[in-house]
């Protein structure tokens, strides 16, 4: 099979699968518990508002015809009312998206530069010291859950230290800026963020680190390490150049799935630090019945997650010119 | 991968002789292995712990076998007037704000870490190993089927997937369980499928279809014990994600409210902001947390070097 054939499957397979997961959410949430109308008869609502409402909300009509409804407005963008706000759901799920983006992609920045660093180092100076504590250090931060590592970081650092803030994302009263510079550019933005990003980092910093390490010791047995070596090229040359520089390729591969899993992972850490991002406005949506958030927020996570490993499957073949296709 | 290496169980007519000395092998690999013993002892205690929790009371004919319980306190039992206390000789741990005993919560709590790191850990080993074996011998559609379906698996973000589940199904012990299994069997099954199709091509299995050997019998008699090694290295894996997905999932507020959890003390925490003061409170689970997964893990490394010696962890 060749390159072209394999981009057209694994294109054909992404239709499939995001099919699947909007299948599984429709399913999941018209599994839920209370109908979406049960916190409105709390209000008083009398019997006919109440059927009045689940007419308005399509609830009356046969399955399938939900379902067409629903993959419709789900093409369109249109994720519905949320029941909390009283606001569309597209308008408030936005800005919280990209809170959760810059918060992750700052900690998976991290994790990477890191990681990267630190497995190359430990590759190279195999049977040390430095290596054998590097894998106690780097197991002990992948044992530990985000939320434990959040709260370390806040205990020393908030509570101890009163270095950071403890919560947020802003101080209160700060003025919004209307930019995205503005908004994400500020000191005191940075100032929040330090702390839920090293959270991050910690979190992560494992895969890239172990990875790294294994294959720089895969690479540091090839022939062409001797040859730069025998060359007479300074250590750190062959180091930065040759043997980091090709073990880098496996990582993007996993960088690109790891983008996905941290969508879980800032569920967690957005709860701990009170981030107004996506994951933690899907915990408190799901609290409170309130449906089309949570829905919302799930649907826009996997579809990350789908799309980060699809573009880790194209990343793999593109990099790597011994992969055969399958 | 270690492919070529020839397996000390890859003939099918061992003895049980044969079987309890491979099996004395493997725990060989944890000689000379300090990691590996450290996480085997950790473990154990806490296999300790969480057996002897509560006070047992066995009836067995005419005899009645009681062991006292670890806990000192009932973990929901209050304390009137020892709110919020600091470690003490009566709370080693302190007390948490309704004056319950945070020694005795953390030594319960143990239980519901080992039943569902061990219960989620084999269910989806199980299941991922099955997949992976089926997917891998049958090949062609049966191989494209499966692996589709392992594909939108890997499509499906864990966490707030068992959010969603565990809203809609109830709070309980067993959802949680179901929810970490329905995600975490996805890489057994990638790992086996691809350990099986390299057998598959191996002259055992050949000879095996030769003499006439139903399919059933090739796939576990045959190959499953080849492959066994790396199902065991991921179930060791899958104990630990199961481990920190519960935590997180209580940790969220998800938890089952009846079986108190490790997770769950440091959710009441939060709830009942006692963070800043109560260290005594918040610590003790945390830590506990992160000494049984990295026990798990440094198993696992040990374990791992079995499975693939290549990978060069001396």
């Amino acid at each position: 099979m060749g390159l072209r054939a394999y981009v057209v499957r694994r294109c054909l397979q992404l239709v499939v699968t995001f099919w699947a997961f909007f299948t599984l959410l429709f399913v999941l949430f018209r599994m839920m518990p209370g109908d979406p109308t049960s916190m409105f008869i709390m209000d008083g609502m009398t019997p006919e508002q109440r059927e009045q409402r689940i007419a308005e909300l399509g609830l009356n009509e046969p399955l399938h015809v939900q379902y067409i409804e629903y993959v419709r407005q789900l093409l369109t963008g249109d994720f519905g009312q949320s029941f909390i706000y009283n606001d569309p759901v597209t308008s408030i799920i936005v800005v919280r998206f990209m809170n959760t983006i810059v918060l992750m992609a700052t900690a998976l920045i991290f994790a990477y530069i890191i990681g990267i660093t630190f497995g190359a180092l430990m590759g190279w100076w195999r049977d040390s010291r430095f290596e054998r504590g590097g894998i106690i250090v780097t197991l002990v931060a992948r044992s530990s859950p985000e939320f434990w590592v959040g709260i370390v970081l806040l205990s020393v650092f908030v509570f101890w230290l009163g270095w950071f803030p403890s919560s947020g994302m802003r101080t209160t009263g700060g003025e919004l800026g209307g930019g995205f510079v503005a908004r994400y550019g500020s000191l005191d933005f940075l100032h929040h963020l330090f702390l839920p990003a090293l959270t991050g980092a910690i979190a992560y910093l494992a895969t890239p680190t172990l990875l790294m390490r294994s294959t720089m010791l895969d690479v540091l047995n090839a022939d062409f390490i001797e040859i730069k070596k025998a060359e007479g090229l300074p250590e750190r040359t062959v180091l930065y150049k040759h043997a980091a520089r090709n073990s880098i390729l496996p990582i993007v591969t996993v960088a690109a799935i790891a983008t996905g899993t941290a969508m879980g992972g800032s569920v967690v850490i957005e709860t701990v630090f009170n981030w107004p991002g996506m994951g933690r406005e899907m915990v408190s949506a799901v609290n409170n019945n309130d449906y089309p958030l949570a829905m919302a927020a799930f649907f826009l996570m996997g579809s990350v997650v789908i799309i980060m490993n699809f573009v880790a499957d194209l990343a793999y073949v593109y990099l790597d010119p011994r992969v055969e296709y399958e | 991968m270690s492919t070529e290496q020839p397996s000390p169980i890859d003939s099918t007519t061992t003895s049980i002789g044969e079987r309890f000395a491979s099996l004395r092998q493997r725990f060989e690999v944890f000689e000379g292995d300090r990691l590996g013993q450290i996480g085997l002892a950790i473990l154990a205690l806490f296999i300790f712990i969480g057996i002897f929790a509560r006070p047992y009371t066995i009836e067995l004919f005419d005899f009645t076998i009681s062991t006292p319980g670890l806990a000192p306190y009932d973990p929901g039992e209050r304390a009137v007037g020892d709110r919020l206390e600091s470690p003490s000789v009566a709370h080693p741990l302190g007390t948490t704000d309704m004056g319950r005993d945070v020694l005795s919560q953390l030594i319960a709590g143990t239980r519901v870490t080992l039943i569902v790191g061990s219960l989620a850990a084999f269910m989806a080993v199980f299941i991922g190993t099955n997949v992976g074996l089926i997917s891998a011998y049958f090949g062609g559609w049966v191989d494209d089927v499966l692996m589709r379906i392992t594909d939108i698996v890997y499509g499906v973000p864990f966490l707030p997937f068992a959010i969603v589940l565990v809203a809609v199904l109830g709070s309980s012990i067993v959802n949680i369980i179901v929810a970490i299994v329905l995600i975490l069997w996805r890489s057994t099954a990638r790992v086996i499928r691809a350990q099986v199709l390299s057998h598959k091509q191996r002259p055992y299995v050949e000879s095996a279809q030769a003499i006439g050997a139903g399919h059933v019998r090739i796939m576990y008699r045959h190959i499953l014990p080849n492959v066994l090694p790396l199902t065991f290295l991921y179930a060791a894996f899958a104990v630990a994600w199961a481990v920190i997905a519960e935590a997180s999932l209580s940790f969220l507020g998800f938890g089952d409210p009846n079986m108190l959890s490790w997770g769950e003390m440091i959710y009441n925490v939060y709830t009942a902001n006692a963070i800043r003061e109560a260290w005594w409170w918040v610590f003790p689970p945390g830590i506990c947390i992160m000494l049984f997964v990295m026990s798990v893990f440094f198993i696992g490394r040990t374990l791992e070097k079995e499975v693939n010696p290549e990978l060069n962890h001396q």
